[in-house]
Order: C-alpha cells, then sequence, then structure tokens
C-alpha cells in the first residue's frame, strides 16, 4: 500500500484537489476519479494516441503521465473544446467531412490538431498526415480526417 | 494492465536526486519524459520499487553553446525543444535531423535528450547520432562526476555503465572537424515507426580529398548501436569514391553487423538495409564534406 499524494490541478480551467496513488495514471484520474471520460483508453503504451490531452497546451499522451506528475500543471481535455449544441470549429469539420465514425480516436485526434492548426494554420495534406502519424484511427481510413483539417484550416483562412 | 505501486520522490535538484539514488540504489528507477519506462511498467515488464521523477529539476532543462563551438544538452531537455532549436540546427545538424524522426510528436513533447539516451534502446536514433558525434557524457552521483565518450557507454541491450546511484546530467556535442560531413538516414515501414535499420554517418576528408576519418554507426541491427570499423577502415587515406563507398558499406553489411531476425525483418534484409544506407549515408557525409551540398 502506497502513500497518497494531494494534488492540485487545473483541468479545462477547474481548478481540483484530489488524492491519489502515485502509480495512477493520469488517463484514469481523469476518467474514474473526475468522470471526464472523453479521453479515451486504446493501448496504455503509446502508440495509438487515443489518450492525448493537453499538458499546458501540448498534447501528451495521458497514459504515460502519472496524475501526481499534473500537480501544478494544466491539463486540457476533449471535454474543452465544445459541446454538442456548440462545437468547437474543428468539431464541426469532422462532422462535415465524415472525420469520425466510431469517434474512438476522435478525442485525441482533435488535442492533437488543435496546437498544431494554431501552429500551422495553412498545413500541406504532407503535414497533416505527419502531424497526426501519432493518432491511429481503425475506422476512416485517414482521408476523411485530413478533409476536415483541411476544411477547417481554409475556413480559418476565410 | 497497470502499474505495481511504488514509492515516489519528486525532487526539485540533483542533488537531491542523487540522495534519493544513492539511499535506493537498484531499487530506484529514474523518471524522465516516461515515453519508454512508463509502457514499460504499464505492462509490469518494469516493476520498480521507487521512482525518482526528475521532471521538477529545473537545472537539467537547457541547451547551450559550448567554447569549442558545439553544445551542452542538459539531460532533461524534451526533444520538442531540441527538434525546435536554432543552436541545435546549426551546430549538430545531425540531431536537427535526426529528432524528427524519433516516434511521434506527441511523444517528443514529453520524451526528454538524455532520457532516450540513458534508456539505450537499440532502435534509438539519438543512441547512434551521440556515438556518430563523439559526445560525451556527464554523469554525477554523491561520489562525484565523471565524463563517458558515447562509444563507450552502451554496453548492452538497454545496458549502459551507469552505475545505480548516477544520473546522466548533460550530453556534450563537439562541433564537426572542418572538412566533414553528416548524414542521417532510416527505413521503417510508416513514418514514425521505429527503424528497421537505420544509419548515422559523419565524414572528414584530409588536404587533399582523401578519406581522413568516416565514423558510421548503424542502429537497429543488435542490442546497441554497432560501429561499422570494418568500413571505415575500408575508407582510411583512400579517396571516397563510388567504389570506395560501395566497398565501405559491403564490409559493413557482411562483416561489420551480425543483425537477428525477428518479427520486424529478417537479418537478411537487415543486412541488405545496412549495405543501401551505408552507401548513402556515406556518399551524403563525404558530399557535405567536400561542401557539395
Amino acid at each position: 500500500m502506497s502513500d497518497q499524494y494531494t494534488i492540485s490541478v487545473s483541468i479545462n480551467g477547474t481548478q481540483y484537489e484530489r488524492t491519489v496513488e502515485p502509480r495512477l495514471l493520469l488517463s484514469d484520474f481523469l476518467r474514474h476519479d473526475l468522470g471526464l471520460t472523453g479521453t479515451h483508453v486504446g493501448c496504455e503504451h503509446g502508440v495509438c494516441g487515443a489518450c492525448t490531452v493537453l499538458l499546458d497546451g501540448v498534447p501528451v499522451r495521458s497514459c504515460l503521465m502519472f496524475a501526481v506528475q499534473v500537480d501544478g500543471h494544466e491539463v486540457t481535455t476533449v471535454e474543452a473544446l465544445g459541446t454538442p449544441d456548440d462545437l468547437h470549429p474543428l468539431q464541426e469539420a469532422f462532422r462535415e467531412a465524415h472525420g469520425a465514425q466510431c469517434g474512438f480516436c476522435t478525442p485525441g485526434l482533435l488535442l492533437t490538431l488543435v496546437p498544431f492548426l494554431e501552429e500551422n494554420p495553412d498545413p500541406t495534406e504532407h503535414e497533416i498526415r505527419d502531424a497526426i502519424a501519432g493518432n491511429l484511427c481503425r475506422c476512416t481510413g485517414y482521408q476523411h480526417i485530413v478533409d476536415a483539417v483541411k476544411l477547417a484550416s481554409a475556413r480559418r483562412k476565410a | 494492465m497497470k502499474p505495481a505501486s511504488f514509492e515516489y520522490y519528486a525532487p526539485t535538484t540533483v542533488d537531491e536526486a542523487l540522495a534519493h539514488l544513492a539511499e535506493y540504489g537498484w531499487d530506484a528507477k529514474v523518471l524522465a519524459g516516461g515515453q519508454s519506462l512508463i509502457p514499460m511498467m504499464n505492462f509490469r515488464l518494469a516493476q520498480p520499487a521507487v521512482l525518482v521523477d526528475l521532471n521538477n529539476v529545473a537545472e537539467l532543462f537547457y541547451i547551450r553553446p559550448s567554447r569549442d563551438g558545439g553544445l551542452l544538452i542538459g539531460a532533461m531537455t524534451r526533444q520538442r525543444q531540441v527538434e525546435r532549436d536554432s543552436l541545435v540546427a546549426e551546430r549538430a545538424p545531425m540531431i536537427h535531423a535526426a529528432q524528427p524522426k524519433v516516434a511521434y510528436p506527441q511523444i517528443r513533447n514529453r520524451g526528454t535528450f538524455g532520457g532516450s539516451i540513458a534508456h539505450a534502446d537499440p532502435s534509438a536514433e539519438l543512441v547512434a547520432a551521440s556515438v556518430a558525434l563523439g559526445a560525451k557524457f556527464r554523469l554525477c552521483s554523491r561520489r562525484g562526476e565523471r565524463w563517458v565518450p558515447a562509444d563507450q557507454f552502451f554496453v548492452g541491450l538497454f545496458t549502459t555503465v551507469l552505475e545505480p546511484d548516477e544520473l546522466l546530467v548533460e550530453v556534450a556535442l563537439p562541433p564537426l572537424p572542418p572538412r566533414s560531413g553528416w548524414s542521417f538516414l532510416e527505413v521503417a515501414r510508416r513514418h514514425h515507426d521505429f527503424a528497421l535499420v537505420g544509419a548515422a554517418a559523419v565524414a572528414g576528408l584530409d588536404g587533399r580529398g582523401r578519406c581522413e576519418q568516416a565514423r558510421l554507426v548503424f542502429f537497429s541491427v543488435g542490442d546497441g548501436p554497432v560501429e561499422a570499423h570494418g568500413a571505415a577502415g575500408v575508407l582510411q587515406g583512400r579517396e571516397p569514391t563510388a567504389d570506395a563507398v560501395g566497398e565501405a558499406a559491403e564490409t559493413a553489411a557482411e562483416a561489420d553487423v551480425d543483425p537477428n531476425s525477428d518479427i520486424n525483418a529478417s537479418a537478411a534484409y537487415r543486412r541488405h538495409l545496412v549495405k543501401v544506407l551505408g552507401r548513402r549515408a556515406l556518399t551524403e557525409a563525404f558530399a557535405r564534406a567536400r561542401g557539395d551540398q
């Protein structure tokens, strides 16, 4: 039985104080302790990207961090992007371009792509595919995801 | 699977971290970026009793110019930062070329320069590049400090000369000598996959255009980075013509490496890649040395 640690972390702009075991993964902390189940768990070894969240604005694998490590930091999950009635522009583009089927990979992709588009507002197809290389999708074959990103970036320009 | 329990320490200085390692020795594992260690812990392939987390040790995050024209990189510097740094692009172009080939962006956002080196995965780009570049590693413990050249640091599968109470704190990258060039190539089935085979080359010419030194290091061909000494010997003192380079690459494939077959590639295919990448890497490195590129 290991010690319990109290952490203070900002998730989607809300401050949380919780007590956790050191071995608790950030992905499990978000899903089970906070009920934020938008972050998905696919492989637990860093290759599928379904668990991707933003740590201080930067995409990381939440399955490869311990909750104790985000003490004092800011985490952004897919729940921050939008709601069904008020979709983020990227979510809207995914909807229109059929970039999601089962939706399992989608949160990880969205959180990977939001900072990517901030830095690369007008990406080439090659740059988009490179940016999503760390996110596996079993349903779409990726083309519609690429289309969604192109649609979102075209709209930003307009 | 979830990780087994462990005691957790998050020091804020190197001294504090070293005190923990001195106390716990082999029972402790250092947590840097966690992109290699935590997957192992999630599968319970690794079950350290104690984890010493370096992510709050601010003094280990830096990229500085060194007086010899090279670079000093703090061990905890995020690979993302190394990838984007203009000083790295200028003074260590091989690292600048190799860094984006490591895993995926999300991994590089958290993974560290020193962590990849200390982990010593035989497929690691930064491991092979550091050997090819003649990097030196600064290791610290409460007993003192020592510098170890990269070509003496990696001694086996996921094994380095790091003692249980030692930390890798800094990587010193020397400048490329005058009249020398570099190349870094790898073959993988998909972008960002682990390399099937990779090659890091540094080649230098003397005043008469003949090979003064050739350092060719392969990764994903054995238990660690493999330096092709035979290939280097073939080129020493010779003009690096296409024939000479071809002969060196064949020597590398036939005599310098002894790859195994595994689920990703057969030994024969790996040898073939060694020959092809060896030739391409040496050709490119010599071209850069001549100033062609």
